[in-house]
């Protein structure tokens, strides 16, 4: 016996909204990124001027001086959304989660080199406060930015530099056995240093910053390529040979969330550069501006706890200039 | 007193949350909702990981209160063995 | 090497731990403190001791990507089933779907507002527990705008009225009533924004906002907006928590903080009230199945749930706002006569509206004891008539706007005991006359006239010529809502046809 289940056929009379038609043509489906990032900023006839600044608009491209046609053409290629970003994160963290069950099980700690742990205490720990300013600046963005492509991904990049803190304050807190007065000492080191003086205060002048896609540029796209490849990558490296693998897996988290957000910042650059000339020369003036900054900010940190610093700092930023420059760069 | 409220998504989690908090609190009344169940009390709510691991069958951290929660009223105080809500009048 | 257990190492509580976690800045020294952050003073608001600041949760944000990204995979699950088994067919009546066209063109860009306007507050405010609060508010709030379009991205698909929600926000005319609302927050300062958004609106009256619509929802079979409704739930109890920290915070700091809060408490009371006539009528008229009045949902949710707050504030100095006797007289009356208004409008908006049947009728005849016969149902009745006579009225006037909440002014002398006399106010600014639908709006003017007559009224732009045309058919081309097809009655709309079809009354 034959069962015939009828069902109703129901065409959909669209795929998808109108303005996202109007930019992936007619008939096609669209994606959640898609959906979720497609011209979600108002753009026109706001009601008041902002009380604090009423020289611009709540959403104005005049707030920095890169102009594009279109700001939606910065898709990140990671296309997170909402949903897939706390996906993408909640698998991450779950890794690292892991791998801190994994070293308190093992009491790895307690084998870490006394000369290891006081490097990390010293002069990894006060990072826990650079991660902080990045979050403020990439909240900065997601307030001054235009166009919801660039500012959705500002404010997910925002959040990962306040879990990036809270990894590297969780490390403190093992390795001092929860004395938390390591955490006083490291801001102490931040504050008064003179090893990390330029650092604090080439952020403190970002902080500032009236452009906002400069802003960008300083710490997202520059300031992070020296330090980020200095303390997880270069710096682990040696640790390892020290006895101090822990470290590596403590930071896994941060080392690769850096793996991947290199996709998108390169878009950023790209997509800026490939709009104009005069986008370009804005941001190899800027670039050159602030890899002479971050050179100079990063050096005597480099100095106190890598040996050959001077070489690992020349490839880093040697590095850098290439990477930018496959991006559409002229440095 | 003023009546301090909690609102669940009607699942398994909740079921041994609500269970917890009828064992740990005096004078709750439960209200079951299409698809949400509504707990009100005097003043003070409790809940105590403890008690309600003991319903779920497994350690249970208060900030797993955030997969079923759907509103409350009160000032909310939590640490790593219990949430609470209260009013200070 | 053995396994060892639990080491004895000291144990921080939650709470120390959680501000380990969070108070990371650090007062600047090769910039002025003032520059970095600009912002946090201009409002009068004073705060000695940002460090006084009690969190109002305590989540780091491991445990944030762990609960939220599980929260998601449910809701997508469900989004997901929804569609591919085409949900639509199950919700009471497609006269519904408008209710939540209105949701996702008046309420789902105020959630991108919020997430924009909550990471601003959180870089400018100079205290690190309330910018850790703060962002996980503002990067909620994309949650929420987000989940909203794709859970109603279905509907869409097969329904007129959505598809154009983000260009009809910033133009077409009822919608400048919530997108002033949030435009006003915004470009207030962050204390300000704090206490309009994070207090009034995301405390005392959210309420009346999301029951309505999720239980709207469960009662007329939309699966797929209850979902959304209560993993949305969750994160609006931090919300909540936050905001009621943070009134608190700022009245305990300094005693001349309390009259400017106060001020803010009344402003914002009244300016979200207006924006909720909306959601009023949409629980009286636009559910074929009602779960609640607004009535009801005004006594319990505001008259007796915020009594418990306002007693809880009162020994700062804190009152009831002073708008609520106002809103407690038009309780009775709210609902019909902003439909009234879109009844009569109905040409020139993108979501439909239609007649009350007899059951709705008696519903709210039960419901509104005191006026709905004595008041509205003679109207409906006479609208009633012309139909039948092929005459279904649609108004060919433009209403007038209230300067500051940007309602038609068809509001009545309810408080004054004559609810058949249209409210008008007035004021004279810089040689200027500008009009009111209250004394509560007027005031608002009166107190910031600099700012209020900035506002882009629709109507006016319109009779300026800003709105594509002098003729209501090219109006509608300029806010790009498909005359014949998003607007006019569901009776006889397309809409109505896919839905008999659905049902297989083709």
């Amino acid at each position: 016996m034959s069962v015939d289940i009828k069902s109703v056929v129901i065409k959909p009379k669209r795929e998808t909204f109108g303005h996202i038609e109007r930019r992936i043509g007619e008939g096609k489906s669209a994606s959640r990124y898609e959906e979720a990032t497609y011209d979600l900023q108002p753009v026109t006839n706001f009601h008041y001027k902002p009380l604090a600044d009423a020289n611009y608009d709540l959403y104005d491209v005049r707030k920095t001086a890169i102009k594009m046609e279109d700001w939606y053409k910065f898709l990140d290629p990671r296309q997170y959304h909402y949903a897939s970003y706390v996906t993408a994160r909640a698998k991450q963290q779950e890794v690292a989660e892991q791998n801190f069950v994994f070293i308190e099980k093992r009491n790895m700690l307690d084998e870490m080199p006394d000369d290891v742990k006081s490097l990390i205490l010293n002069f990894v720990l006060p990072l826990r406060h650079y991660e902080w300013g990045a979050n403020m600046n990439n909240l900065q963005l997601v307030s001054e930015g235009y166009g919801a492509a660039l500012t959705s991904a500002f404010m997910f990049h925002a959040e990962d530099r306040l879990g990036n803190a809270q990894y590297i304050t969780r490390i403190g807190l093992l390795l001092s056995e929860n004395e938390a007065s390591v955490l006083d000492a490291g801001k102490d080191r931040w504050l008064n240093d003179s090893a990390w003086q330029p650092l604090r205060k080439a952020m403190e002048d970002t902080f500032v910053l009236k452009d906002w896609f400069e802003l960008h540029i300083a710490q997202n796209v520059i300031f992070d390529a020296f330090i980020h490849p200095l303390y997880f990558n270069i710096l682990e490296q040696e640790l390892n040979k020290k006895g101090g693998t822990a470290q590596a897996m403590m930071t896994e988290f941060i080392t690769l969330w850096n793996e991947e957000c290199a996709r998108w910042i390169d878009m950023t650059v790209k997509v800026a550069v490939a709009q104009s000339p005069e986008n370009a020369e804005l941001l190899n003036r800027w670039c050159k501006k602030y890899i002479d900054i971050a050179f100079d900010a990063v050096s005597p940190l480099a100095n106190n706890i890598i040996s050959n610093a001077d070489e690992s700092m020349q490839n880093i930023k040697n590095e850098l200039v290439t990477r930018l420059n496959k991006n559409g760069l002229n440095l | 007193m003023s009546k301090v409220f909690l609102a669940l998504q009607t699942t398994e989690e909740s079921r041994a949350i609500i269970e917890a908090i009828k064992e740990d609190n005096e004078n709750v009344e439960i209200e079951n909702l299409p698809a949400m169940t509504k707990v009100t009390a005097e003043g003070k709510l409790v809940i105590n990981a403890e008690t309600v691991g003991k319903f779920i069958g497994r350690d249970w951290d208060p900030q797993e209160l955030q997969l079923v929660l759907i509103s409350l009223a009160g000032n909310v105080d939590e640490d790593y063995d219990h949430f609470t809500i209260y009013w200070e009048n | 090497m053995t396994m060892n257990t639990q080491k004895r190492k000291k144990r921080l509580s939650m709470k120390d731990k959680y501000k380990h976690m969070t108070r990371l800045g650090w007062d600047t020294t090769y910039q002025d403190m003032d520059d970095v952050y600009p912002k946090d003073k201009f409002e009068g608001i004073k705060i000695h001791d940002w460090e006084a600041w009690e969190d109002p949760f305590r989540m780091t944000m491991d445990a944030y990507w762990k609960y939220q990204g599980e929260k998601d995979k449910k809701l997508y699950a469900i989004i997901d089933a929804f569609a591919q088994n085409n949900g639509q067919k199950n919700i009471t009546d497609a006269r519904y779907i408008s209710a939540l066209k209105l949701f996702l063109t008046g309420v789902s860009p105020l959630e991108y507002q919020a997430h924009r306007g909550f990471a601003d507050v959180a870089r400018n405010f100079r205290g690190d527990g309330p910018r850790v609060a703060c962002q996980m508010q503002a990067i909620d709030e994309l949650r929420h705008v987000q989940t909203q379009i794709h859970t109603l991205s279905h509907y869409n698909k097969h329904f007129n009225g959505f598809s154009e929600f983000a260009h009809w926000h910033d133009r077409v005319w009822y919608l400048s009533v919530p997108k002033s609302f949030f435009d006003d927050a915004r470009t207030a300062g962050p204390f300000e924004f704090m206490i309009a958004i994070g207090f009034s609106f995301e405390y005392v009256l959210t309420n009346l906002l999301f029951v309505p619509f999720m239980s709207g929802a469960a009662f007329n079979g939309d699966m797929a907006t209850v979902t959304f409704g209560f993993s949305a739930q969750s994160d609006e109890a931090r919300h909540m928590t936050l905001g009621l920290q943070a009134i608190k915070f700022l009245l305990e700091q300094d005693p001349a903080n309390v009259p400017i809060v106060q001020g803010w408490i009344d402003k914002w009371t009244w300016r979200g009230y207006k924006v909720l006539g909306l959601v009023s009528m949409m629980m009286d008229y636009m559910l074929p199945e009602s779960p609640q009045s607004w009535k009801e949902a005004w006594e319990l949710y505001f008259e007796e749930n915020t009594v418990a707050l306002f007693k809880d504030l009162e020994r700062y100095g804190i009152t009831v706002p002073e708008c609520a006797s106002t809103v407690s007289a038009e309780k009775e009356h709210l609902s019909h006569q902003i439909w009234m208004t879109f009844y009569t409008h109905a040409a020139a908006a993108p979501f439909h509206t239609w007649l009350p049947d007899e059951k709705k009728m008696d519903w709210l005849s039960q419901k509104y004891p005191n006026t709905f016969d004595k008041y509205y149902r003679p109207v409906y009745e006479h609208w009633g008539k012309l139909e039948k006579e092929g005459k279904r009225y649609y108004s060919e006037m433009l209403p007038q706007l209230c300067q500051t909440c940007q309602i038609p002014m068809l509001y009545t002398e309810v408080e004054n005991d004559d609810p058949t006399q249209i409210a008008y106010r007035d004021t004279i600014y810089n040689g200027e006359r500008f009009h009111f639908c209250s004394d509560h709006c007027k005031n608002i003017f009166e107190n910031e006239p600099e700012k209020y007559t900035q506002s882009w009224l629709p109507v006016h732009q319109i009779f300026q010529g800003n709105c594509g045309g002098a003729t209501l058919p090219e109006v509608l081309k300029w806010y790009k809502v498909e005359n014949g097809v998003d607007n006019l009655d569901y009776v006889g709309s397309e809409d109505e046809k896919i839905w008999k079809k659905l049902q297989g009354e083709a």
